[in-house]
Parts: structure tokens; C-alpha cells; sequence
């Protein structure tokens, strides 16, 4: 498994080889030749005068938003959906779920109008709202499926103890959903982070730009300076690989719930 | 700790209640609240006006501007079928079907084949197995931006790849691997594959600890060999992982976006054009939104088929 496992490996490897080199070494030896120099100002270059920094910034702002509002309200619909007799209920669910499976192209136009209708075109805000509406279905019917298999005697008791919708939801559904709810932020945290459709969708402006809008700008203010290339892609790639490694478990789980249900 | 565990504890701990007080409920496994609160519609209905407003209404929009001609500003013209007239005989939309067609086969194949190949090598416990599997799964988790942006950097005509190729006796002549529209898809699937590959790979490695090991014990004590013991006892076990890998593959290659626009944006010559590209180009980049919205409208109709298989299987487990 070895030989195959450094198949994998290499192309990363490489392209930290070529973040480290200086622009000098990489324009007289050719970018594919060992480093014969080491530097870590490309990284700085791509912070500063690529923004990086501020993209960073803008990307953490908008997966967070996102990852707490989806879930959040997710986890009520599905509440509704699976606690109580709603007429329809499944269809709904269904129904919810299809919108997620829905190719995101035949919304992109109509998106960007409506958002220029509301005024919020070109804000960050717009960009949790599309992202927040576009994922509840897929959240909704997972976390349906987790609360349909918490015991129903539970919600018995609590009811007869007086408990009311929302306090069940709080005290009960909430704290019982947490493994379901982790694996659900890990995956949504690094799909929002790693989006760029949608970024293009509704931004227009350069510094509103999240980290994967930003680097296609870095390309093309960098044209020929494929170290500050290398070393702003590694940057956006340091966030999701450290959520891959805190969560892994979460991580491997929530994508099982979502593709292998 | 599981919900369950929880459920026992809590249970055991509050007493039975009054029998009077909904004597039938306890034993229900549906949810058993006859009459649903108002403040329990309030919160469906909150998250399900989100979806809507942001989902269905931008889709069913979609369709609307479909039959129209407009430039984003004043009133969208009606102009009936003719966008989709257009499409018949538009060479690049005939270019960006293909490629998505070679897209969906030989991505979907060949992430697959390699992804299946990973889960069966790395499914035997042995030493560092986790370290392989976090290995060829780590791409997964960089964006497709990112993945495009690296492999731009590789197919550089004086980087890596070439570099290699040299080192081990392929004389490439500094080749444009993404200039030449010969090379330039298949040097995009390739780096998409290098990301998928993982993603397969934890799919089929959950689908074989479902799959009963004393079946395939049964075989080999019979005598069967290693490749029948794979072909007729474990694979037909996958059935059902087989399904949704195919479902999200095809969606996923409809919805392909990312890594090419990243690589390459289309060209060179529309040589890498997909139908999620071309779309974005028409609708955004010359701002003719109602044939924009015509070829959204295609992507659609072609995934409707694939949603419905995912929607199915999703009720099916139920």
C-alpha cells in the first residue's frame, strides 16, 4: 500500500516543494526541479497583497453563520417533522430533500436577481442565506432520520411532566442530537468553506471574497508566480484539514449519514 | 454514550405515568400527538419559507426565463421555444454534453473502480491502515478550487509533472497539458479523480464491514477463489452502496464547476467545456440570462432522472 499511498501523497508534496522556493530559484531552475532555495515569502506575499487574510477572514465568518443557521433551523423542521402528526409530513420531508439534489445552476440567475431585488447583492449576508436555504432539505432529513430513532418514551415523560414543544426541543432533542449535529457541522463547515459557486454567484467585490473566490483573483493578479499560487492554495487548504483531523470520526460519519444513510 | 443508553436511564428514573393520560400513545411507534400546536407549525414552517423562497422559487424562475430573452435590465422578451431552438444547433453546447457525458463515465468509472480497489486493500486491519486511508482521503477535504489551483502549479510545462515524466525516461517536450485542448479534460479528470478516489473509497469501506465475513469464509473453505470469493459473494453485498455512489456520481458530474473553471474556464476553444460551465459563461459572463436559464434547464431534466433514483432508495430505507 505503500507505493500507492505516495501516489496520493506526491502532488501535495510537490506543490508545498514549489510554495518554499524563491521566485528567483523557480524562474532560473524551472518549476519542476528541486527547491535550491528556501523562503517562506511567497505565504507572505499571498496574505498581504493576495488578501488571503482578508478572505480567510470573510470565509470563517460566512461558515460559521452558515453552519449554525442551517443546523439550527434544520433541526427544528425535523423536530416538527418526526415528533408530531403534520398531514403530509413525508412528502414535505421528501419534497425538502429534492430541493437539495436540485443542480444549483437552475437557481444561479434567479438567485442573483432576487438578491439584487432585496438589496443585499454583493454582501456576505446574501452568501449565508443562499447557502442556509440551498442545505436545509439535505440537514432536514437527516436529522429527521436521528430523531425518529431516539426512544419515544422519553418524550412521554417529558410530556407528562409537563414539559412544553419547545422545552422538549431544548432539553431533550438538542442534547441527544449532539453526535448527529457534530458530524453534520464538520461536513457542512468544510462544504461551505470550500464552495465557490455561489461566492460568484452573489459577490462581486474583491474584498468581500471568500477564500475560494480570492484565490482565483490571486491567479490572476500572480499569472507567473506559481509560488504564490502554490502557497495560497495551501493556505485555504490548512482550515478543512484541521477539521478533518479534530473530527475525524465526526467527519467519517457525517458523510456516511450523508451519502450512505 | 447513545441515545438509547439515555433513553433507558431516563425512563427508568421518571416514573410511569398516570395511565389515564393518553393510555394508548405509550406503545405507538409513531409520533403520537393527535392535534399538531400551533407553535409546532411555526416551526416547520419557518425553515421550510427559507427553502422555498431561496429553492423553489429561484427554480421555477428558472424555467420561466427559459422562454424569454433578456439582458438583466427592463422586461424579459417572451420569446417561446427558441432558446432551446438555439441549443440544437449551438456547436459549444454540443461540445459541452459530450464532455459531460465523457465527464459522468469516466469519472464516475474510474473513481470507482479506484476507490472500490482502495476499500478491498485497505479493509484488512493491518499496520498504518489508518495513516493509508487518511492519506488518500485528505484530498477530499481541500476544496475543488484548490485542487484545481495545485494542479495547475503540477501541469505547469516546466513543473512537476513533466519534471517526473522526464525523470523516468517520457520525454514530453514540455507539454501544455492544459493548453492543448487534446489533454486538457483528461488532465482535469485526473485531478478530479485524485479528490474523489477518497470519498469512494470511505463509501465502499463502510459498505464491506456491512458485508457478513462467514459468507465468505463459507466460499474460500469450498475453494473459490480469491477474485469469485470478490465477484459473487462480496460485490452483490454492495448493492446498495452501488446505487447511491451512482446516483451521487451522476449529479455530482452534472453539477462539475469548481475545478474546471479553476483549471481552465472552459477553453482552451471550449475544448474542457461542461454544461455547468457553459451555463455560468452564457448567463453571467454575457449576461444572456434567458438562454442561460435554458441550459440550467437541460442540467435539470437530465439530473431529475438520477434525483428521483436517490429519493426512492431514500424512502425505501425509511
Amino acid at each position: 500500500m505503500i507505493p500507492v499511498t505516495l501516489l496520493w501523497v506526491l502532488p501535495l508534496v510537490f506543490v508545498i516543494l514549489v510554495s518554499i522556493r524563491s521566485f528567483n530559484d523557480i524562474a532560473s531552475n524551472g518549476l519542476g526541479s528541486w527547491p535550491a532555495s528556501f523562503t517562506l515569502s511567497a505565504f507572505r506575499t499571498a496574505w498581504v497583497g493576495g488578501n488571503i487574510a482578508g478572505a480567510l477572514r470573510n470565509s470563517v465568518i460566512v461558515t460559521i453563520c452558515t453552519v449554525i443557521a442551517v443546523l439550527f433551523l434544520a433541526s427544528l423542521a425535523a423536530f416538527a417533522l418526526s415528533r408530531y402528526r403534520i398531514p403530509f409530513g413525508r412528502g414535505i420531508l421528501l419534497i425538502m430533500l429534492a430541493g437539495n439534489l436540485l443542480p444549483p445552476q437552475i437557481l444561479l440567475i434567479p438567485v442573483a436577481k432576487i438578491c439584487e431585488l432585496l438589496g443585499i447583492y454583493d454582501t456576505l449576508f446574501a452568501l449565508v442565506v443562499v447557502q442556509v436555504g440551498f442545505g436545509m432539505g439535505f440537514f432536514t432529513f437527516v436529522l429527521y432520520g436521528f430523531m425518529r430513532s431516539l426512544p419515544q418514551e422519553m418524550f412521554e415523560a417529558a410530556k407528562i411532566d409537563g414539559a412544553g414543544d419547545l422545552r422538549i426541543y431544548a432539553t431533550i432533542v438538542v442534547p441527544l442530537c449532539r453526535p448527529a449535529l457534530a458530524a453534520l457541522a464538520a461536513l457542512e463547515s468544510t462544504w461551505v468553506f470550500n464552495d465557490l459557486l455561489w461566492a460568484l454567484t452573489v459577490l462581486r467585490t474583491d474584498v468581500k471574497f471568500p477564500i475560494t473566490a480570492a484565490l482565483l483573483n490571486l491567479q490572476g493578479g500572480y499569472t507567473t508566480s506559481w509560488n504564490v499560487v502554490a502557497a495560497g492554495a495551501l493556505i485555504a487548504a490548512v482550515p478543512t484539514t484541521i477539521v478533518f483531523f479534530a473530527f475525524q470520526k465526526h467527519f467519517v460519519s457525517g458523510l456516511l449519514v450523508g451519502a450512505n444513510k | 454514550m447513545s441515545a438509547a443508553d439515555v433513553g433507558t436511564q431516563s425512563s427508568a428514573v421518571s416514573p410511569p405515568g398516570p395511565p389515564v393520560v393518553r393510555p394508548r400513545s405509550r406503545f405507538g411507534r409513531r409520533p403520537v400527538t393527535r392535534r399538531v400546536p400551533a407553535g409546532v407549525w411555526l416551526l416547520l414552517i419557518v425553515p421550510l419559507l427559507v427553502e422555498l423562497a431561496w429553492v423553489f422559487w429561484p427554480a421555477f424562475n428558472s424555467f420561466q426565463l427559459s422562454f424569454t430573452k433578456w439582458s438583466g435590465v427592463g422586461v424579459a422578451e417572451p420569446v417561446g421555444l427558441k432558446n432551446y431552438q438555439t441549443l440544437l444547433s449551438d456547436p459549444i453546447f454540443h461540445t459541452a454534453i459530450q464532455n459531460n457525458v465523457i465527464w459522468i463515465i469516466a469519472f464516475g468509472g474510474l473513481s470507482v473502480v479506484i476507490g472500490l480497489a482502495l476499500a478491498v486493500a485497505l479493509n484488512q486491519p493491518r499496520r498504518g491502515v489508518g495513516i493509508y486511508r487518511s492519506a488518500i482521503y485528505l484530498p477530499m477535504v481541500f476544496s475543488l478550487a484548490v485542487t484545481g489551483l495545485f494542479w495547475r502549479v503540477l501541469y505547469q510545462p516546466d513543473g512537476p509533472i513533466n519534471a517526473v515524466l522526464a525523470a523516468i525516461g517520457i520525454d514530453t517536450g514540455q507539454h501544455q497539458w492544459l493548453a492543448d485542448p487534446n489533454t486538457a479534460l483528461a488532465a482535469i479528470l485526473i485531478a478530479a479523480i485524485w479528490r474523489q478516489a477518497g470519498y469512494i473509497m470511505v463509501l465502499y469501506l463502510a459498505g464491506l464491514k456491512g458485508c457478513d465475513p462467514s459468507l465468505e469464509e463459507a466460499a474460500a473453505v469450498d475453494g473459490a477463489t480469491w477474485w469469485q470469493r470478490f465477484r459473487y459473494i462480496v460485490f452483490p453485498q454492495l448493492r446498495n452502496v452501488n446505487t447511491v455512489i451512482f446516483a451521487v456520481t451522476v449529479i455530482d458530474s452534472l453539477r462539475t464547476f469548481d475545478i474546471v473553471w479553476t483549471m481552465t474556464r472552459g477553453g482552451p476553444y471550449n475544448s474542457t467545456q461542461l454544461l455547468s460551465t457553459y451555463m455560468y459563461q452564457v448567463g453571467f459572463t454575457q449576461v444572456n440570462l434567458g438562454y442561460g436559464s435554458a441550459i440550467a434547464v437541460v442540467i435539470f431534466l437530465l439530473a431529475i432522472a438520477f434525483i428521483i433514483t436517490y429519493l426512492v432508495r431514500a424512502t425505501r430505507e425509511e
